[in-house]
């Protein structure tokens, strides 16, 4: 059994992944603090910038003697990452958010920001092209703290998290000071409540005017979440200025994307250069597409059977291609359309259709599979799996065509079939 | 027998008059479920056709279950007005009935109503919530039976092997598995890859465990948060019957999400190394892959006794 500690520290991690996972829309830190703003959660001045110009009207503005110059990616530990130039791995800069004490040395970060790639922890090897600056006003920090708000699966409620160590890399403090990451969980049909507030506070240690503006804030967070339908905001640091208000000084906010239908705002929110295009396309056409490094394409009706079909290619020594999820009702034109993307990926060298026909009907597949074929010159080797309703008919018409379609009559044998056909594993 | 679900349950239909709902209608008819109306706000008084008969509709479900004394609904209502159905169900089962089983299909609600309604339906003890976005329930007869979503009604037979997962088609692969070595269902719950749902792994364990007609268990999971690890430290002291189990996501990378929304590696936390790593600290059977279900299943039962070597 795992001790409370680890419980924690393994929990908390669950939840902020959950949180940051691809079913829900990030947006960029200045998109956030405006949404603070209207909500009443206490930031600093700031502009959002796209030009070294506008960087520089910016400093001007907003008369502060130090300014924050913010690269915008959908990706945290900015701070500490490093932009380099696109294609290349020469270094232009270390750091992704900088201080500036001067209309010069705003000049020089955000024209070493902007365009460039930003590698971070989170962004993997290939970095993110930064196109949007945030310049903000400096303040005087007498504390960092962390503050999030987030779905807890487990508990099946929006969860608080709070810590007192602000600044760093709060997943160390879930794993290492558990007993410093207090935890509220807030009951969905009662909401949040006064003593809840003031507890944290206190847990925080805060008391007169900060304690009064934290309260202040965390109520405004809780009904911003609730109302904008958020899969987490997260504040990291969180700050107590020298005078007792508590400011965030940072925004990371992401939204529950199965709400988009009541947020007809997001559209504008959404940054779609931070999302993958082929991933996109896919969603257009109501299927659910992820690429992976492998070269056996797949295409398989339903999420568990489409994961179990790529851990039995594994099994069989091949590596899967991608995820693919053509869902319950899918017809030719999305058939097609499936095929299309997966012979997208240059990898792909065989393709292997899983199929359980319930609603959806294994001669219809089976039609929507030559047709494809036909249409897209098909020249990897195919192997095609049909059960469920229909079936016989659907065989019958894959053995009838001219094409070079191996049937299988489950998915372990499709998946030998496969791995054979391309001679063998990745 | 079975678990929940009788085989004559009366069942109502949320969203009878809607596309989906009707085409599920027409096919749980067919089967043989005893349907016995549905609920349409606004759409009360008139009728629907499925397989050439009449079924009534009604404006609440206040009304439909006073009229039909159901013991189930299904709801195939979309995704914005799901929640708010799970809920209108919930109370009034427990208002009139003191309990009920809601089945919910619809996919994609929003996450924030299902923390609500699960609340809500939490506060109901007599009411069991099975989903959303899962194939729902079927508990297969000698002729026909109940069948309450949208699983393939015809791949079932009636028997002796209870079968849970959170996934659609990879149940429908179960259950293919369990007839190709002559073993039937006593009954198949599809509990839903979605992060917040209702019944869980455990309360069909537990169900399955206490049902008479289930000899053995068939449990499949997936990928994302810890209810396989739950559910197998669980069974370990609390159910004698033989349990197979799979999980699906060996090889998906981490913060990506496969799918279903539940169906994501955790920071290292939710992967199918640990859930089969759990699994067989239960003593639970493992298939690697699931067209093996049904010969580590036939060796499972031998191994109890419960079949002949």
């Amino acid at each position: 059994m795992m001790n409370d500690r680890d419980n924690a520290a393994a929990q908390f991690k669950g939840v902020l992944w959950l949180a940051s996972d691809s079913d829900t829309m990030n947006i960029h830190e200045y998109q956030g603090k405006a949404l603070f703003k209207a909500h009443g959660v206490n930031v600093l001045n700031g502009v959002h910038c796209t030009t070294v110009d506008d960087a520089l009207n910016a400093y001007d503005s907003l008369q502060s003697k130090v300014v924050a110059v913010k690269s915008q990616i959908h990706a945290g530990g900015r701070g500490k990452g490093n932009l380099y130039r696109p294609n290349s791995d020469e270094l232009v800069m270390e750091g992704g958010v900088k201080i500036a004490f001067s209309r010069e040395d705003v000049k020089t970060y955000a024209a070493n920001i902007l365009g460039q790639v930003l590698v971070t922890k989170q962004t993997g090897q290939e970095g993110k092209i930064v196109n949007h600056l945030y310049v903000e006003s400096g303040c005087d920090i007498a504390h960092e703290y962390y503050l999030a708000l987030l779905v807890d699966r487990e508990h099946k409620s929006v969860l608080i998290m709070a810590s007192t160590e602000g600044g760093m890399d709060i997943e160390e403090v879930a794993e290492e000071t558990p007993e410093l990451l207090h935890k509220v969980n807030v009951d969905p049909n009662v909401g949040l409540m006064g003593y809840q507030i003031r507890d944290l506070g206190l847990a925080l240690g805060l008391s007169g005017a900060s304690h009064k503006s934290f309260g202040k804030m965390l109520r405004s967070l809780y009904n911003l979440f609730v109302k904008e339908d958020c899969a987490m905001v997260e504040i990291n640091p969180l700050v107590r200025t020298a005078d007792d208000d508590m400011v965030a000084l940072d925004a990371k906010v992401s939204f529950d994307e199965n709400a988009e239908f009541r947020h007809k705002n997001w559209d504008d929110l959404r940054d779609l250069s931070e999302e993958e295009d082929v991933e996109i396309r896919a969603k257009e056409t109501g299927l659910s597409y992820v690429k992976l490094d492998g070269n056996i394409g797949c295409l398989v009706n339903g999420a568990g059977l489409a994961m179990a079909t790529m851990d039995v290619i594994k099994l069989y020594g091949g590596e899967p291609a991608n995820f693919l999820d053509v869902g319950g009702g899918a017809n030719e034109e999305q058939v097609k359309t499936a095929f299309s993307i997966i012979l997208e990926d240059p990898n792909v060298k065989g393709i292997l259709v899983n199929i359980f026909g319930g609603i959806m009907r294994c001669d219809i597949i089976a039609r929507g599979v030559i047709a494809a074929t036909e249409a897209l010159d098909l020249d990897v080797p195919l192997v095609v799996r049909l059960a469920g309703t229909n079936v016989v008919e659907g065989k019958a018409i894959l053995a009838d065509s001219t094409l070079n379609i191996h049937p299988a009559d489950d998915l372990a044998e499709g998946a030998q079939k496969i791995v054979e056909l391309i001679g063998g594993g990745a | 027998m079975g678990i929940w679900i009788e085989e004559n349950a009366k069942v109502l239909v949320q969203g009878i008059t809607g596309k989906q709902g009707m085409f599920h209608a027409d096919k749980m008819v067919e089967y043989g479920t005893n349907i016995v109306g549905g609920c349409t706000p606004g759409k009360g008084g008139q009728t629907v056709d499925l397989q050439g008969k009449k079924f009534p509709v009604w404006n609440s479900m206040f009304e439909a279950i006073e009229a039909t004394d159901a013991d189930a609904t299904v709801i195939y209502v979309p995704p914005p007005f799901a929640g708010e159905a799970i809920m209108e169900a919930a109370d009034a089962f427990d208002q009139i009935k003191g309990e009920g089983v809601v089945v919910c299909i619809t996919e994609g609600i929003p996450t924030l109503d299902m923390v609500k309604a699960v609340a809500f339906v939490e506060n109901r003890p007599g009411v069991r919530l099975i989903g959303p976005n899962c194939p729902g329930i079927i508990t297969p007869g000698e002729n026909g039976g109940a069948k309450i979503g949208i699983m393939p009604g015809h791949i079932h037979a009636k028997g002796r092997i209870g079968i849970v997962s959170k996934s659609g088609t990879l149940t429908y692969e179960a259950v293919a598995q369990t007839m190709s070595i002559g073993e039937g269902q006593s009954t198949c719950v599809g509990i839903g890859g979605d992060p917040i749902n209702g019944t869980g792994f455990i309360d069909c364990l537990a169900a399955f465990q206490a049902d008479s007609q289930t000899e053995a268990i068939v449990m499949i999971g997936e990928i994302g948060g810890n209810a396989e690890e739950e559910a197998a430290a669980w069974a370990k002291e609390n159910v004698t019957k033989p349990i197979v189990g799979f999980v699906a996501g060996a090889t998906a990378p981490p913060g990506k999400r496969m799918g279903h929304a539940g169906a994501i590696i955790s920071g290292g936390k939710g992967t199918a190394v640990e859930k089969f790593a759990a699994f067989e600290a239960a003593d639970i059977a493992c298939a690697k892959d699931p067209s093996e279900i049904g010969a580590v299943l036939l060796e499972a039962l031998k191994k109890a006794g419960l079949r002949n070597e």
